[in-house]
């Protein structure tokens, strides 16, 4: 009943009922189907990326060993690039997380070797969690130096930068630090840092279990208190859809065998985390007071403070969360390296950044998705592990991934102009 | 000479409300008051100190002097909030509300519904229909973001947020100003239904008529003080203007006079 468009000032009368632009048939299939078109395009370039990369490299790229090592290799941009969203989308940005990343590194790097040099499960996780903390505190710091003193956060952040790599040097006077606790490096998904066939499939099973329930409750609850639902093939297209993503991920996981025992690897516990923090932030944002008032200030940061909300306190966690997450992706490069090297995640705020905006989070504020900045990073790593199996000098990536991130932007503000027609 | 209509406690009242921005005096002893199902019409130039006057109603400013009253009982309106759990809502200006957030949204902003902790947008979206059906206001998709609705429909949701929550107290801040005739007339039907239901409202406008359409009294400020209070019945939009202009009093409106009831 309300999807009809019955309200002249909405749009043409015979027009689709979205404001999705593009020619007339495809737009309304898309509206029919309710799709974000921003996520359709991004998946369709990076399904382009592959392929092209598949065919440039004689088959090397769609293959399951490749594939496993793409999904590390995007797990430490991964795991940041949901809270840059959440920084960029109130109109801020964090260029510390790079130093933060390596500080934090370095930091769990020294604990590990120095204070718990056993390898024990709990040395490995209090490492971590003293890490962990250690970012959320530098955090903190730099939000609530935005939010009370009023500095631009480009400006907090940029001394954050210089002053948290100069720390990490700090830290052990430039030196090296290595070799970590096995169990620290299984975070960087090396030798044993993978979940194995049984387990994959385990956390396949749950994850489809659970996207079947929602989905499933999500429907007959709307359709019982009357609200509008999407049809039932459409829907069952969805869930078909995300149960068969999950199913192909396992499979893909499970596809590249351990050369010393011949076994499926399964996931590895760097993506595994990404994934997590993934689905954690994606449920912050839709279903949490939190989410809605980063949006709502984003979107007008006046209105916000009227309606009561605390944007002073909304700053500071959401900086912390920042730093919380920089020193995951701090634990795992660190791991993954098996080493704290005081160089670790330089430039790595970029790469960030990057993925966010390509993801289609505006600079500007109020718009940003977690799943689009997920795929931004993916993107980003798949064209970075290409050039790397096409054995393209590292100048020659850097050209491409700014071309790229031009790119995706231009491309943003061109359909955001159409849009405003 | 700002009392309210005889016979009642006043909804709300202010008594020597002064507030000064760095040496500039913004409000000097402001006292005003309304009464249940009263709309007061605030008239004054810009700069007069209306909107330093609404603020502090609403909670976003504090005064440095004075005390507002709500049915007699002082209270102290320290944040947007306090203001609003005391049942006095704002209509803005400037509409206030999050352009990337949707219709229902945006009506739940700052006091969104829970289930568990978690938002219960559909419980929201139910809501937010069944207030805009009692407004008569036809918004097809309650889950678009509100940046491509019209001025009219943007300011329904302000009106509608402020109805859901049950104002006693409303304010609103040129409410008809960026709004087509159709549009306008709307929101005056609104505000005359509000009245009815005993909401007590402070109407700022520039639109002479409209105030005299709408209110029952009016009061003029100028240059953060009140110049007088008058019943619309009793006075001409001439005579309104003039206080306004030259910041006084008609001759058969001054205090000695008597005029109100």
């Amino acid at each position: 009943m309300t999807r009809l468009n019955n309200d002249p000032q909405h749009g043409p009368p015979t027009g689709p009922p979205t404001g999705l632009s593009g020619p007339a048939a495809p737009a309304s299939v898309l509206a029919q189907l309710n799709l974000n078109g921003r996520l359709v395009f991004m998946v369709l370039a990076i399904a382009g990326i592959w392929l092209a990369f598949h065919l440039l490299t004689q088959g090397t790229f769609m293959t399951s060993r490749n594939l496993w090592n793409l999904s590390v290799q995007t797990a430490s941009v991964g795991v940041m690039v949901s809270g840059m969203v959440l920084i960029i989308v109130m109109r801020n940005i964090d260029l510390s997380i790079g130093s933060i990343l390596g500080f934090t590194g370095m930091a769990m790097a020294v604990i590990n070797t120095r204070i718990f040099p056993q390898d024990t499960w709990w040395g490995a996780v209090l490492t971590l969690l003293l890490g962990l903390a250690l970012g959320t505190l530098v955090g903190v710091i730099q939000g609530t130096w935005v939010a009370t003193l009023g500095v631009p956060s480009f400006i907090v952040t940029l001394g954050g930068l210089l002053m948290f790599r100069g720390g990490a040097w700090l830290l052990t006077s430039g030196q090296t630090v290595a070799p970590l606790s096995e169990s620290f490096q299984v975070l960087g998904g090396g030798l044993n840092g993978s979940i194995g066939g049984p387990w994959s499939w385990a956390v396949g099973g749950l994850l489809m279990a659970a996207l079947l329930w929602t989905d499933l409750r999500t429907y007959q609850q709307r359709a019982r208190r009357g609200l509008p639902n999407r049809s039932v093939p459409v829907q069952a297209l969805f869930t078909g859809g995300s149960l068969l993503l999950v199913l192909g991920f396992i499979l893909v996981m499970n596809g590249y065998a351990d050369p010393r025992s011949g076994l499926p690897r399964g996931i590895p516990v760097p993506v595994l985390i990404m994934l997590a923090v993934t689905a954690v932030m994606m449920w912050v944002v839709r279903a949490t007071r939190f989410g809605r008032y980063v949006f709502a200030y984003g979107g007008n940061p006046e209105a916000a403070r009227l309606a009561g909300i605390n944007t002073q306190q909304l700053t500071i966690v959401v900086f912390g969360l920042m730093g919380l997450l920089a020193a995951l992706a701090g634990a795992i490069q660190t791991a993954r390296l098996n080493a704290g090297t005081n160089s670790t995640g330089t430039l790595a705020e970029l790469s960030v950044i990057a993925a966010a905006v390509i993801g289609g989070t505006s600079l500007a504020g109020g718009t940003g998705s977690i799943p689009g900045a997920f795929l931004g990073a993916v993107l980003m790593a798949s064209l970075i592990n290409g050039m790397l199996l096409l054995d393209l000098p590292s100048a020659w990536q850097n050209v491409v991934q700014g071309l790229v991130l031009m790119l995706a932007v231009t491309l943003d503000v061109v359909m955001q102009k159409r849009r405003a027609k | 000479m700002t009392s309210p209509p005889q016979g009642s406690t006043p909804l709300i009242e202010t008594r020597g409300l002064s507030k000064s921005f760095g040496g500039v005096h913004a409000l000097e002893n402001v006292a005003v008051s309304l009464a249940p199902g009263e709309v007061l019409g605030l008239l004054g130039h810009n700069g007069a100190g209306k909107s330093t006057l609404i603020k502090m109603l609403s909670g976003a400013y504090i005064a440095d002097a004075g005390q507002i009253l709500m049915n007699g009982q002082e209270v102290r309106l320290t944040s947007p909030r306090t203001a609003q759990r005391l049942g006095i809502e704002t209509i803005y200006q400037n509409l206030a509300l999050a352009d990337n957030l949707d219709v229902a949204s945006n009506i739940f902003l700052g006091r969104e519904l829970l289930r568990g902790g978690v938002l219960d947008e559909d419980s929201m979206e139910l809501e937010a229909r069944k207030v805009l059906d009692r407004l008569k206001v036809n918004l097809p998709d309650l889950k678009k973001p509100v940046f491509n609705l019209s001025g009219g429909q943007r300011q329904c949701i302000a009106i509608s947020r402020a109805i859901y929550f049950k104002a006693k107290v409303l304010i609103m801040d040129e409410p008809t100003a960026a709004l087509g005739p159709q549009e306008t007339e709307q929101v005056n039907a609104l505000i005359r239904s509000l009245k009815q239901e005993g909401v007590g409202i402070f109407l700022i406008s520039h639109d002479l008529h409209d105030v005299f359409d709408l209110a029952d009294r009016v009061t003029v400020m100028k240059n953060g003080r009140v110049v007088g209070s008058a019943r619309t019945d009793a006075v001409t939009q001439d005579e309104v203007l003039e206080m306004i202009i030259a910041g006084k009093v008609p001759g058969h409106l001054s205090p000695s006079a008597a005029p109100l009831n």
